[in-house]
Protein backbone atom coordinates (compact mmCIF):
# COMPACT_ATOMS: atom_id res chain seq x y z
CA UNK A 1 0.00 0.00 0.00
CA UNK A 2 2.88 2.29 1.07
CA UNK A 3 4.03 1.48 -3.34
CA UNK A 4 0.43 2.55 -4.32
CA UNK A 5 0.45 5.65 -2.21
CA UNK A 6 3.94 7.00 -2.98
CA UNK A 7 6.92 7.76 -1.06
CA UNK A 8 5.29 11.35 1.08
CA UNK A 9 2.28 8.22 2.45
CA UNK A 10 3.04 6.99 5.68
CA UNK A 11 2.48 4.40 8.45
CA UNK A 12 0.54 4.71 11.63
CA UNK A 13 1.27 3.27 14.57
CA UNK A 14 0.45 4.32 18.13
CA UNK A 15 0.49 7.65 16.49
CA UNK A 16 2.40 9.32 19.63
CA UNK A 17 4.84 10.85 17.50
CA UNK A 18 3.36 10.90 14.16
CA UNK A 19 0.53 13.01 15.38
CA UNK A 20 2.41 15.72 16.98
CA UNK A 21 4.19 16.32 14.17
CA UNK A 22 1.16 16.47 12.09
CA UNK A 23 -0.38 18.73 14.46
CA UNK A 24 2.50 20.92 14.02
CA UNK A 25 2.50 20.81 10.53
CA UNK A 26 5.94 18.99 10.33
CA UNK A 27 4.60 16.49 8.47
CA UNK A 28 1.84 16.53 5.88
CA UNK A 29 1.63 12.73 4.80
CA UNK A 30 -0.14 12.28 1.02
CA UNK A 31 -1.74 9.23 3.00
CA UNK A 32 -2.05 7.30 6.41
CA UNK A 33 -2.22 3.58 6.31
CA UNK A 34 -3.19 2.66 9.73
CA UNK A 35 -1.52 -0.54 11.44
CA UNK A 36 -4.20 -0.34 14.41
CA UNK A 37 -6.67 -2.39 11.90
CA UNK A 38 -4.10 -5.46 12.01
CA UNK A 39 -4.56 -6.88 15.52
CA UNK A 40 -2.18 -10.04 14.48
CA UNK A 41 0.36 -7.36 14.89
CA UNK A 42 -0.06 -7.26 18.56
CA UNK A 43 0.71 -9.76 20.90
CA UNK A 44 3.78 -10.56 23.32
CA UNK A 45 4.76 -14.91 22.99
CA UNK A 46 7.03 -16.88 25.12
CA UNK A 47 8.65 -19.77 23.63
CA UNK A 48 9.57 -23.01 25.09
CA UNK A 49 13.16 -21.12 25.38
CA UNK A 50 12.01 -18.54 27.18
CA UNK A 51 12.71 -16.31 24.21
CA UNK A 52 9.69 -13.72 24.29
CA UNK A 53 8.22 -12.39 20.23
CA UNK A 54 6.33 -9.12 20.40
CA UNK A 55 4.37 -7.61 17.76
CA UNK A 56 5.35 -4.22 16.79
CA UNK A 57 1.80 -3.40 17.24
CA UNK A 58 1.93 -4.36 20.78
CA UNK A 59 0.79 -1.21 23.29
CA UNK A 60 3.65 0.12 25.36
CA UNK A 61 1.02 -0.62 28.57
CA UNK A 62 0.79 -4.04 27.49
CA UNK A 63 4.58 -4.98 27.60
CA UNK A 64 5.13 -2.85 30.80
CA UNK A 65 2.50 -4.90 32.54
CA UNK A 66 3.26 -8.17 31.02
CA UNK A 67 4.29 -10.74 33.65
CA UNK A 68 6.21 -12.82 31.14
CA UNK A 69 8.70 -9.44 30.76
CA UNK A 70 8.66 -9.01 33.92
CA UNK A 71 10.28 -12.20 34.65
CA UNK A 72 12.70 -12.41 32.14
CA UNK A 73 13.39 -9.20 31.00
CA UNK A 74 13.71 -6.89 34.01
CA UNK A 75 15.58 -4.25 32.17
CA UNK A 76 12.95 -3.76 29.44
CA UNK A 77 10.22 -4.19 32.85
CA UNK A 78 12.29 -1.24 34.34
CA UNK A 79 12.14 1.30 31.45
CA UNK A 80 8.72 0.70 30.59
CA UNK A 81 7.15 3.16 33.00
CA UNK A 82 9.77 5.29 32.08
CA UNK A 83 8.53 6.04 28.47
CA UNK A 84 6.58 10.00 28.30
CA UNK A 85 3.51 9.39 30.61
CA UNK A 86 0.73 6.56 31.08
CA UNK A 87 -1.99 7.98 28.40
CA UNK A 88 1.17 8.13 25.96
CA UNK A 89 1.65 4.41 26.91
CA UNK A 90 -1.96 3.05 26.22
CA UNK A 91 -1.69 4.32 23.23
CA UNK A 92 2.06 4.47 21.93
CA UNK A 93 3.27 1.01 20.60
CA UNK A 94 7.00 -0.59 21.14
CA UNK A 95 7.55 -0.92 17.29
CA UNK A 96 6.24 2.62 17.06
CA UNK A 97 8.97 4.23 18.96
CA UNK A 98 11.61 1.49 17.81
CA UNK A 99 11.20 2.82 13.86
CA UNK A 100 10.66 6.42 14.61
CA UNK A 101 14.36 6.13 16.19
CA UNK A 102 14.43 9.53 18.56
CA UNK A 103 17.87 9.68 20.10
CA UNK A 104 16.08 10.51 23.44
CA UNK A 105 13.98 7.54 22.97
CA UNK A 106 14.42 5.14 25.80
CA UNK A 107 13.21 1.74 24.03
CA UNK A 108 15.96 1.73 20.84
CA UNK A 109 18.58 2.14 24.06
CA UNK A 110 16.95 -0.78 25.94
CA UNK A 111 17.15 -3.11 22.51
CA UNK A 112 20.70 -2.34 21.85
CA UNK A 113 21.61 -3.41 24.99
CA UNK A 114 19.71 -6.30 25.10
CA UNK A 115 20.14 -7.41 21.49
CA UNK A 116 17.07 -7.42 20.18
CA UNK A 117 16.24 -9.11 16.81
CA UNK A 118 13.87 -7.13 14.75
CA UNK A 119 12.24 -8.56 12.06
CA UNK A 120 11.45 -6.59 8.87
CA UNK A 121 8.74 -7.77 6.40
CA UNK A 122 8.34 -6.37 2.88
CA UNK A 123 6.53 -7.95 -0.15
CA UNK A 124 9.27 -9.76 -0.84
CA UNK A 125 9.56 -11.69 2.21
CA UNK A 126 11.49 -11.15 5.71
CA UNK A 127 14.93 -10.63 7.11
CA UNK A 128 16.23 -10.28 10.50
CA UNK A 129 18.14 -7.37 11.50
CA UNK A 130 19.84 -7.31 15.69
CA UNK A 131 19.17 -3.92 17.46
CA UNK A 132 22.77 -2.61 16.80
CA UNK A 133 22.60 -2.18 13.18
CA UNK A 134 18.83 -1.11 12.94
CA UNK A 135 19.88 2.35 14.24
CA UNK A 136 21.67 3.96 11.71
CA UNK A 137 21.11 7.44 13.14
CA UNK A 138 19.29 10.25 14.12
CA UNK A 139 14.80 9.79 12.77
CA UNK A 140 16.46 7.02 10.59
CA UNK A 141 16.88 2.89 10.66
CA UNK A 142 17.90 0.57 8.68
CA UNK A 143 14.12 0.06 7.92
CA UNK A 144 13.32 0.20 3.37
CA UNK A 145 10.91 2.02 1.65
CA UNK A 146 9.03 -1.70 1.13
CA UNK A 147 9.48 -2.92 4.72
CA UNK A 148 7.46 -2.82 7.97
CA UNK A 149 8.92 -3.86 11.40
CA UNK A 150 6.82 -6.64 12.57
CA UNK A 151 8.27 -8.51 15.32
CA UNK A 152 10.96 -7.77 18.32
CA UNK A 153 12.48 -11.07 19.76
CA UNK A 154 14.12 -10.64 23.06
CA UNK A 155 15.98 -13.15 25.12
CA UNK A 156 15.71 -13.48 28.59
CA UNK A 157 18.24 -12.61 30.57
CA UNK A 158 20.88 -15.39 31.55
CA UNK A 159 21.74 -16.18 34.97
CA UNK A 160 24.57 -13.92 37.22
CA UNK A 161 23.06 -10.71 35.19
CA UNK A 162 22.37 -7.43 36.21
CA UNK A 163 20.89 -5.15 34.52
CA UNK A 164 19.94 -1.30 35.47
CA UNK A 165 17.85 2.03 33.53
CA UNK A 166 18.15 5.22 35.07
CA UNK A 167 17.44 8.45 33.54
CA UNK A 168 17.33 12.34 33.99
CA UNK A 169 14.68 14.57 32.94
CA UNK A 170 13.21 17.78 34.59
CA UNK A 171 9.83 16.39 34.99
CA UNK A 172 8.49 12.59 34.93
CA UNK A 173 7.66 12.01 31.21
CA UNK A 174 9.60 14.26 30.02
CA UNK A 175 12.00 13.60 27.35
CA UNK A 176 15.31 13.04 29.52
CA UNK A 177 18.04 14.82 29.46
CA UNK A 178 20.35 11.97 29.41
CA UNK A 179 20.13 8.06 30.42
CA UNK A 180 21.73 4.68 30.01
CA UNK A 181 20.83 1.44 30.22
CA UNK A 182 23.48 -1.05 31.97
CA UNK A 183 24.15 -4.60 31.46
CA UNK A 184 27.16 -6.91 33.63
CA UNK A 185 27.85 -10.59 33.63
CA UNK A 186 29.61 -11.80 36.32
CA UNK A 187 31.62 -14.99 36.46
CA UNK A 188 32.09 -17.54 39.32
CA UNK A 189 35.14 -16.02 40.42
CA UNK A 190 33.44 -12.73 41.32
CA UNK A 191 34.62 -11.08 37.41
CA UNK A 192 32.98 -9.36 34.89
CA UNK A 193 32.93 -11.47 31.15
CA UNK A 194 30.78 -9.09 29.66
CA UNK A 195 28.90 -5.57 30.04
CA UNK A 196 26.79 -3.19 27.76
CA UNK A 197 26.26 -0.04 28.50
CA UNK A 198 23.70 2.38 25.51
CA UNK A 199 22.88 5.86 26.05
CA UNK A 200 20.03 8.06 25.14
CA UNK A 201 20.26 11.57 24.68
CA UNK A 202 23.90 12.11 23.96
CA UNK A 203 24.38 11.40 20.66
CA UNK A 204 22.35 10.97 17.20
CA UNK A 205 21.08 7.66 18.27
CA UNK A 206 21.61 4.93 21.00
CA UNK A 207 25.36 5.01 21.51
CA UNK A 208 26.87 2.31 23.03
CA UNK A 209 30.09 2.88 24.84
CA UNK A 210 32.64 -0.10 23.58
CA UNK A 211 35.60 1.24 25.42
CA UNK A 212 33.80 1.45 28.48
CA UNK A 213 32.41 -2.00 28.54
CA UNK A 214 35.96 -3.23 27.63
CA UNK A 215 37.46 -1.28 30.49
CA UNK A 216 34.99 -3.87 32.88
CA UNK A 217 36.06 -6.88 31.22
CA UNK A 218 38.30 -9.16 33.88
CA UNK A 219 37.61 -6.44 36.74
CA UNK A 220 35.52 -7.38 40.11
CA UNK A 221 32.51 -5.22 40.30
CA UNK A 222 33.10 -1.77 42.36
CA UNK A 223 33.29 1.64 42.71
CA UNK A 224 36.54 2.54 41.56
CA UNK A 225 35.95 0.25 38.73
CA UNK A 226 32.64 1.61 37.36
CA UNK A 227 34.09 5.43 37.79
CA UNK A 228 36.84 4.75 35.38
CA UNK A 229 33.87 3.16 32.98
CA UNK A 230 31.78 6.17 33.01
CA UNK A 231 34.89 8.74 32.92
CA UNK A 232 35.83 6.88 29.70
CA UNK A 233 32.54 7.12 28.66
CA UNK A 234 31.46 10.31 29.01
CA UNK A 235 34.41 11.96 27.86
CA UNK A 236 35.46 9.82 24.74
CA UNK A 237 32.26 8.16 23.99
CA UNK A 238 29.18 10.09 23.65
CA UNK A 239 28.64 13.16 21.75
CA UNK A 240 26.03 15.20 23.29
CA UNK A 241 24.43 18.32 21.26
CA UNK A 242 23.24 20.34 23.87
CA UNK A 243 19.55 21.15 24.18
CA UNK A 244 17.44 23.41 25.68
CA UNK A 245 17.59 21.99 29.48
CA UNK A 246 20.94 21.22 29.14
CA UNK A 247 23.97 22.32 28.14
CA UNK A 248 26.58 19.61 26.37
CA UNK A 249 29.01 19.34 29.04
CA UNK A 250 26.02 18.94 31.48
CA UNK A 251 25.11 15.78 29.47
CA UNK A 252 28.30 14.73 29.95
CA UNK A 253 28.50 15.34 33.71
CA UNK A 254 24.74 13.49 33.47
CA UNK A 255 25.94 10.61 31.57
CA UNK A 256 29.60 10.47 34.19
CA UNK A 257 27.19 10.35 37.18
CA UNK A 258 23.98 8.17 35.63
CA UNK A 259 26.62 5.27 34.73
CA UNK A 260 28.51 5.10 38.41
CA UNK A 261 24.85 4.58 39.48
CA UNK A 262 23.41 2.56 36.53
CA UNK A 263 26.55 -0.07 37.11
CA UNK A 264 25.94 0.01 41.16
CA UNK A 265 22.67 -0.92 40.79
CA UNK A 266 22.91 -3.66 38.15
CA UNK A 267 26.32 -5.14 40.27
CA UNK A 268 23.85 -5.50 42.96
CA UNK A 269 20.69 -7.15 41.31
CA UNK A 270 23.21 -9.95 40.01
CA UNK A 271 22.76 -11.99 43.03
CA UNK A 272 18.93 -11.55 42.71
CA UNK B 1 -10.37 10.30 -4.05
CA UNK B 2 -12.96 10.89 -1.43
CA UNK B 3 -11.14 11.87 1.70
CA UNK B 4 -13.96 11.26 4.43
CA UNK B 5 -15.08 8.31 6.13
CA UNK B 6 -17.99 7.24 7.95
CA UNK B 7 -17.49 5.83 11.70
CA UNK B 8 -19.84 4.37 14.37
CA UNK B 9 -18.32 4.91 17.93
CA UNK B 10 -20.28 4.92 21.38
CA UNK B 11 -19.71 7.85 23.63
CA UNK B 12 -20.53 7.81 26.67
CA UNK B 13 -22.72 4.81 26.37
CA UNK B 14 -24.58 6.43 23.07
CA UNK B 15 -23.88 5.19 19.58
CA UNK B 16 -23.20 8.53 17.13
CA UNK B 17 -22.37 7.77 13.66
CA UNK B 18 -20.85 10.48 11.75
CA UNK B 19 -19.10 11.65 8.52
CA UNK B 20 -15.58 12.41 9.02
CA UNK B 21 -13.08 13.94 7.68
CA UNK B 22 -9.01 11.95 7.36
CA UNK B 23 -7.38 14.27 9.27
CA UNK B 24 -9.80 15.40 11.72
CA UNK B 25 -8.74 14.54 15.44
CA UNK B 26 -11.14 12.59 18.03
CA UNK B 27 -10.71 15.61 20.14
CA UNK B 28 -11.98 18.19 17.54
CA UNK B 29 -14.48 15.59 16.31
CA UNK B 30 -16.08 15.46 19.73
CA UNK B 31 -15.49 18.87 20.43
CA UNK B 32 -16.87 20.10 16.84
CA UNK B 33 -19.27 17.69 15.51
CA UNK B 34 -20.92 16.16 18.99
CA UNK B 35 -20.48 20.07 20.95
CA UNK B 36 -18.76 17.82 24.05
CA UNK B 37 -16.91 20.78 25.11
CA UNK B 38 -16.05 19.45 27.94
CA UNK B 39 -12.68 17.86 26.54
CA UNK B 40 -10.57 20.66 26.21
CA UNK B 41 -7.47 21.44 24.04
CA UNK B 42 -4.22 22.57 25.60
CA UNK B 43 -1.21 21.75 23.59
CA UNK B 44 -2.10 19.41 20.89
CA UNK B 45 1.24 17.52 21.02
CA UNK B 46 0.57 14.93 24.04
CA UNK B 47 2.31 16.97 26.70
CA UNK B 48 -0.14 19.30 28.40
CA UNK B 49 -3.68 16.50 29.03
CA UNK B 50 -6.27 18.50 28.95
CA UNK B 51 -7.79 17.00 26.02
CA UNK B 52 -7.36 12.93 27.89
CA UNK B 53 -10.37 10.92 27.35
CA UNK B 54 -10.95 7.07 27.76
CA UNK B 55 -10.97 4.86 24.86
CA UNK B 56 -12.21 1.19 25.91
CA UNK B 57 -11.62 2.08 29.45
CA UNK B 58 -8.12 3.27 28.96
CA UNK B 59 -6.92 7.12 29.58
CA UNK B 60 -5.52 8.28 25.67
CA UNK B 61 -4.91 11.77 24.16
CA UNK B 62 -7.73 12.34 22.31
CA UNK B 63 -5.37 14.95 19.96
CA UNK B 64 -2.85 12.07 19.36
CA UNK B 65 -5.60 9.96 17.67
CA UNK B 66 -8.01 10.87 14.12
CA UNK B 67 -11.36 10.22 14.80
CA UNK B 68 -11.45 7.82 12.00
CA UNK B 69 -9.72 5.38 14.63
CA UNK B 70 -12.34 5.37 16.97
CA UNK B 71 -14.87 3.58 14.67
CA UNK B 72 -16.04 1.10 16.54
CA UNK B 73 -14.79 2.30 20.33
CA UNK B 74 -16.22 2.99 22.98
CA UNK B 75 -14.99 6.90 24.25
CA UNK B 76 -15.93 8.45 27.68
CA UNK B 77 -15.51 12.04 28.10
CA UNK B 78 -16.28 14.27 31.26
CA UNK B 79 -19.81 14.42 30.18
CA UNK B 80 -20.85 11.15 30.80
CA UNK B 81 -19.31 11.03 34.49
CA UNK B 82 -22.39 12.77 36.48
CA UNK B 83 -25.75 10.80 36.59
CA UNK B 84 -27.45 14.71 36.83
CA UNK B 85 -26.43 17.63 38.38
CA UNK B 86 -27.28 16.83 41.88
CA UNK B 87 -25.59 13.44 41.58
CA UNK B 88 -21.52 14.07 40.81
CA UNK B 89 -19.01 10.75 39.82
CA UNK B 90 -17.13 10.62 43.17
CA UNK B 91 -14.17 12.22 41.72
CA UNK B 92 -15.92 15.45 40.81
CA UNK B 93 -17.71 15.23 44.21
CA UNK B 94 -14.14 15.15 45.85
CA UNK B 95 -12.79 18.22 43.54
CA UNK B 96 -15.46 20.16 44.46
CA UNK B 97 -14.97 19.45 48.16
CA UNK B 98 -11.19 19.77 48.47
CA UNK B 99 -10.90 22.98 46.13
CA UNK B 100 -9.51 20.31 43.24
CA UNK B 101 -9.79 23.11 40.83
CA UNK B 102 -9.48 26.98 40.23
CA UNK B 103 -9.60 27.80 36.30
CA UNK B 104 -11.16 23.88 35.33
CA UNK B 105 -9.31 23.89 32.25
CA UNK B 106 -6.92 20.62 33.38
CA UNK B 107 -9.69 19.34 35.44
CA UNK B 108 -11.51 17.24 32.76
CA UNK B 109 -8.23 15.19 31.52
CA UNK B 110 -6.95 14.74 35.41
CA UNK B 111 -10.77 13.32 36.18
CA UNK B 112 -10.62 10.52 32.74
CA UNK B 113 -6.73 10.05 33.59
CA UNK B 114 -7.32 9.51 37.53
CA UNK B 115 -10.62 7.66 37.08
CA UNK B 116 -8.94 4.37 35.20
CA UNK B 117 -5.96 5.46 37.53
CA UNK B 118 -7.89 4.77 40.78
CA UNK B 119 -9.82 1.35 39.20
CA UNK B 120 -5.97 0.00 38.31
CA UNK B 121 -4.65 1.26 42.00
CA UNK B 122 -7.48 1.25 44.34
CA UNK B 123 -5.35 2.48 47.25
CA UNK B 124 -2.97 4.56 46.29
CA UNK B 125 0.26 6.10 48.09
CA UNK B 126 0.88 9.80 47.30
CA UNK B 127 3.91 9.56 45.40
CA UNK B 128 2.19 6.93 42.98
CA UNK B 129 -0.43 9.64 42.68
CA UNK B 130 1.82 12.61 41.58
CA UNK B 131 3.28 9.91 39.01
CA UNK B 132 0.34 9.52 37.33
CA UNK B 133 -0.60 12.91 37.47
CA UNK B 134 3.07 13.56 35.54
CA UNK B 135 0.94 13.72 32.22
CA UNK B 136 -1.30 16.53 33.24
CA UNK B 137 -0.38 19.83 33.76
CA UNK B 138 -2.70 22.66 35.77
CA UNK B 139 -0.91 26.18 36.01
CA UNK B 140 -3.22 27.39 38.13
CA UNK B 141 -4.96 25.82 41.22
CA UNK B 142 -1.34 23.67 41.94
CA UNK B 143 -1.37 20.38 42.35
CA UNK B 144 -1.64 19.82 46.53
CA UNK B 145 -5.59 20.33 46.09
CA UNK B 146 -5.60 18.01 43.07
CA UNK B 147 -3.69 15.47 44.87
CA UNK B 148 -5.96 16.03 47.72
CA UNK B 149 -8.82 15.59 45.54
CA UNK B 150 -7.81 12.08 44.24
CA UNK B 151 -7.05 10.70 47.95
CA UNK B 152 -10.50 11.67 48.54
CA UNK B 153 -11.91 10.33 45.84
CA UNK B 154 -10.25 6.91 46.27
CA UNK B 155 -11.52 6.68 49.66
CA UNK B 156 -15.19 7.48 48.42
CA UNK B 157 -14.94 4.78 45.87
CA UNK B 158 -12.98 2.14 48.42
CA UNK B 159 -16.63 3.22 51.16
CA UNK B 160 -18.90 2.21 47.38
CA UNK B 161 -17.47 -1.15 47.39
Amino acid sequence: MVGEHGPDAKLLAGGQSLLPAMNFRLLQPSALIDLNQIPSLSYIRREADGVLRIGAMTRQSEVEHHPDIRELVPLLHETMPRIAHRQIRNRGTIGGSLVHADPAAELPVVTVALRCQFRLRSPKGFRWVSAPDFFVGMFTTDTQADEILEEITVEPSPKRTGSAFVEVARRSGDYAMAGVAAMLWVDEDGRMSEARLVYLNVGDGPIEARQAEESLVGRVPGGAVFAEAARIAAEKEITPFGNIHATPEYQRHLAEVLTQRALAKAAERVEA
Amino acid sequence: MEDTHKITLTVNGEQHSAEVESRTLLSDFLRHELGLTGTHVGCEHGVCGACTVMLDGKAVRSCLMLAVQAQGHHVETVEGLAASEDDLHPMQQAFWETHGLQCGFCTAGIMMTMIPFLRDTPDPSEHEIREALSGNLCRCTGYQHIVEAVQSAAAKLAAEK
